[in-house]
């Protein structure tokens, strides 16, 4: 790829950027959000077109019209939202567009033995029969990987792949990309876990604000220098010191006998959190600690427990009520469950206490615009303005534009899930220096997160979830990785 | 800091004003470009019809025909905004005719009292029936095409019964300033229309109610989350639904003196025209009130022309079926323009 700029309203997202791709190489693409990585991987795809610049295959240029051009030249994408049909068998999403046929009636025998011949050059095994829906997250991935194959795929791109994925999962991943490297396939990695780039990638394009910043040896890019080109600027260090809780602080949430059969399933779940202090919860992908939070905000209904907040029990039926009593859920998936795409950072940002802006029984609008205006200028989200649609905005500014929305309620419990997730080095700083705030200000925070460095970087205290249970307790001292991981892999406690 | 930040602020007021700007001539861009279009195409049937169209008594007469369905569509875009759709409305003008005519005829009292006791019967029925359509769709998560599907065969089944299968007479002359009247050249149906689409039009775009409407039709979970009661809202969209049908069936009986039980046949997608044709998404999420009146519009002065030009009537359906089509198909592509 040469020098490509794609613009859009008021964005410029591309702005020359180059790269290349060699056959068996997998080539790994790291920027900040909104730098680029993932414009220019669906201009690559087909899924937009650029509007300046070239893309060579083989030393030929080719014009990439659609999703079909794409795939004609070889190139697979994966999305990180997978796109597989939920409802069919992963036997047809692995041939969906590519069903053999024999007199003009879907080929069964051909189809079977087509699926099977991918899954033994990838050495792996997948359920066919079972519809897409009922697999892991892992499966899924692996069913993506499977379907681009079956296009005779050359080179894959993958966008973030290991988000949602376990330790386990990831090495399985990390197996099966190198079984498919020995092939001769190339892969483009984009990914925001820059410690696993050493163990995975052969070389590193830095981009940001739409440019190339630099392509180098994996070898010769240590992480620090990386995070350095990314940002433009040194970062300090990657968390921010802690506020001790003081002895005298009171409790704010309580969590007693909590149980909840919605998803997966939580029972007896029994923990307290203190003004000004930071609890983690860690566990394994589906251990329960999402239900959990989910069932304080009322998300889910508890089927027993109790929650008191400020020691006063609360009843929770219903978000509203978790919201009236001051508890403010921010959603592992801004995309599905925590923005309206469709709508402005101003509606966003309004939308769970718009009573606040009622006068009369009009909205008030100069006063929305207001507030928005200044929860802009404080998490520094990057938008030409309060009207954009939150569609247009990058995933890290779609996430502050969701904590902005929480964060005009002055709750006094946050509940955060995944507050990072799939977001650069210089958001998350922003995010974790403004949970310091929160808890200076004597807010009781409760943070889910499968990254085990920040949960052990930022909590005062670190609960491990397993099968819907919390196993074990530590405090900032004595939680070390190794202990953490063990419980919530069930090998100890 | 605080400077840099006044700076940020006075920055993002003049780019927000800017878009606005940029909105308003893409408004007035489409808005523009479409009045001018309709300016031409006037001009030329009015010359085809040797000068019929274009009189103050034939448009005037257009606004009184589409008052029905636009009033009816007025309550269909608020539910077709939160991704629903309301099957019902048709046969929710013939059930509330029949019953507000019944009740009229009943009544031992007459003049402007009747009228409004009626309305409130009227709209109470509408509305109670909008209720039925939405709790299953609310509690139970059932597509709302269903609900208001076997609402539909209700209501018409239930006001076939209780009319016995003929109009109902209505006996009071009470109703008829309502229905035929006119104040300073104006038809009074057209001045309740005109009513009905500014009320709407504000409760759908300056209250929270509006609001919450469009975040549901948008992301219904994100607006669950957000504490809205997604239930209460979807439910008050439906009731407006049927509340909107009475009023447009009190219009209607009103004009004709009595209550029918065979009038609302085919008003159901007629009101679903006028939304679509007025560039309100059927996925949700996106409308307006006051576009959905101009896609009434739109339809009521297509049919006037063909009806002008002695169009024959099955030549008419096939006209507007491919004029909705276009308007669809033109709207989009319009969207994609706008949006790139």
């Amino acid at each position: 790829m040469n020098a490509i700029v794609k613009t859009f309203p008021g964005v410029k997202a591309l702005d020359g950027v180059s790269f290349d791709v060699r056959a068996g190489e997998v080539h790994a693409l790291v920027g900040e959000n909104g730098a680029g990585k993932s414009t220019l991987m669906k201009t690559l795809a087909g899924a937009y077109r650029a509007d300046g610049g070239t893309i060579e295959v083989d030393g030929a240029v080719v014009a990439i019209d659609g999703p079909r051009a794409a795939e004609a030249l070889g190139i697979g994408m994966i999305y990180q939202e997978f796109n597989l049909v939920p409802d069919l068998r992963v036997i047809d999403n692995i041939l969906l567009g590519h069903e053999p046929t024999r007199g003009g009636l879907l080929d069964r025998k051909t189809a079977l033995a087509r699926a099977s011949a991918v899954l033994a050059e990838l050495g792996i095994g997948l359920p066919l029969e079972t519809p897409a829906r009922r697999l892991s997250v892992a499966q899924q991935q692996m069913t993506e990987i499977a379907k681009s194959l079956v296009r005779k795929a050359r080179l894959i791109v993958m966008d973030e792949p290991t988000a949602a994925l376990t330790e386990r999962e990831i090495d399985a991943l990390f197996a099966l990309i190198a079984t498919l490297k020995a092939q001769g396939v190339a892969f483009v990695y984009i990914s925001h876990r820059l410690e696993e780039l050493p163990k995975i990638s052969d070389r590193i394009t830095v981009i940001r604000d739409g440019k190339t910043i630099e392509t180098r040896a994996t070898a010769d890019m240590p992480p620090d220098e990386m995070i350095r080109l990314m940002v433009g600027r040194p970062l300090a260090a990657q968390f921010p010191e802690l506020p001790p809780v003081p002895a005298a602080a009171p409790e704010v949430l309580g969590v007693r006998g909590l149980s909840c059969g919605q998803g997966v399933h939580i029972t007896d779940v029994s923990f307290s959190v203190r003004a000004g202090e930071l609890v983690g919860l860690a566990g394994l992908v589906g251990a329960g600690r999402t239900e959990i939070v989910r069932a304080i905000a009322g998300a889910d209904v508890p089927t027993a427990g109790e929650v008191a907040v400020a020691g006063a029990r609360v009843v929770i039926r219903s978000p509203r009520d978790a919201i009236d009593a001051g508890i403010a859920l921010i959603t592992e998936d801004r995309k599905a469950q925590g923005l309206v795409l469709g709508m402005g950072v101003r509606e966003n940002t309004t939308l769970a206490h718009l009573r606040k802006f009622v006068r009369g029984v009009f909205v008030d609008r100069t006063a929305e615009v207001a507030q928005t205006n200044d929860e802009i200028a404080e998490l520094r989200i990057r938008t030409p303005n309060a009207e954009q649609l939150v569609r247009n905005l990058s995933g890290g500014n779609q996430q502050k534009v969701v904590l902005a929305k929480w964060l005009i309620g002055e709750a006094n419990v946050y509940l955060f899930d995944e507050p990072t997730r799939g977001i650069d080095v210089g958001a998350k700083a922003e995010i974790y220096a403004l949970m310091v705030a929160l808890l200076e200000r004597g807010a009781a925070i409760v943070m889910v997160s499968s990254e085990l460095p920040e949960v052990l970087g930022m909590s005062h205290r670190v609960l491990v979830v397993r099968d819907g249970r919390v196993r074990a307790e530590f405090s900032r001292a004595e939680a070390t990785p190794a202990k953490v991981i063990a419980v919530a892999a069930g090998v100890a406690a | 800091m605080q400077a840099a930040d006044a700076e940020t602020a006075a920055q993002l007021a003049a780019s927000a004003d800017a878009v606005r700007t940029r909105q308003a001539r893409n408004r007035l861009l489409r808005g523009g470009g479409a009045l001018l279009g309709l300016a031409v195409v006037m001009f030329a049937i009015n010359a085809f019809s040797h000068g019929s169209f274009l009189t103050a008594g034939n448009l005037t007469n257009v606004l009184r025909q589409i008052t029905y369905n636009a009033i009816l569509a007025i309550g269909q875009t608020f539910v077709i905004i939160t991704a629903g759709i309301d099957l019902s409305v048709g046969s929710l003008i013939e059930l509330t005719g029949v019953v507000m005519a019944s009740f009229a005829n009943a009544m031992p009292f007459d003049g402007p009292l009747l009228v409004v006791a009626t309305l409130f019967v009227g709209v109470g029925v509408g509305a109670f029936a909008g209720f039925v359509n939405a709790v299953p769709v609310v509690t139970l998560n059932l597509p709302p095409f269903i609900t208001t599907l076997a609402m539909m065969l209700m209501a018409r089944g239930l006001a076939f019964k209780l009319a016995h299968g003929q109009p109902v007479p209505l006996a009071s002359s009470a109703f008829n300033s309502i229905g035929t009247g006119f104040v300073s050249g104006v038809p009074v149906p057209v001045l309740w229309l005109a009513v009905m689409v500014i009320v709407f039009a504000v409760l759908l775009t300056r209250t929270r109610f509006g609001r919450y409407v469009f975040a549901i039709g948008g992301n219904e979970e994100a607006a669950r989350l957000a504490g809205i009661d997604v239930r209460l809202v979807k439910t008050l969209v439906y009731v407006i639904s049927g509340g909107c049908a009475a009023i447009a069936s009190l219009l209607l009986m009103a004009k004709f003196s009595s209550g029918s039980p065979n009038t609302g046949i085919g008003n159901e997608l007629q009101s679903i025209a006028a939304v679509v044709v007025g560039g309100t998404s059927l996925a949700g999420g996106r409308g307006s009130v006051v576009t959905t009146f101009f896609g009434a519009l739109l339809i009521g002065l297509l049919n006037n022309v063909m009806n002008l030009l002695n169009i024959e009537s099955y030549t008419q359906d096939i006209v507007l079926g491919a004029v909705i089509l276009i308007a669809v198909v033109v709207d989009e592509l319009r969207k994609r323009y706008l949006a790139r």
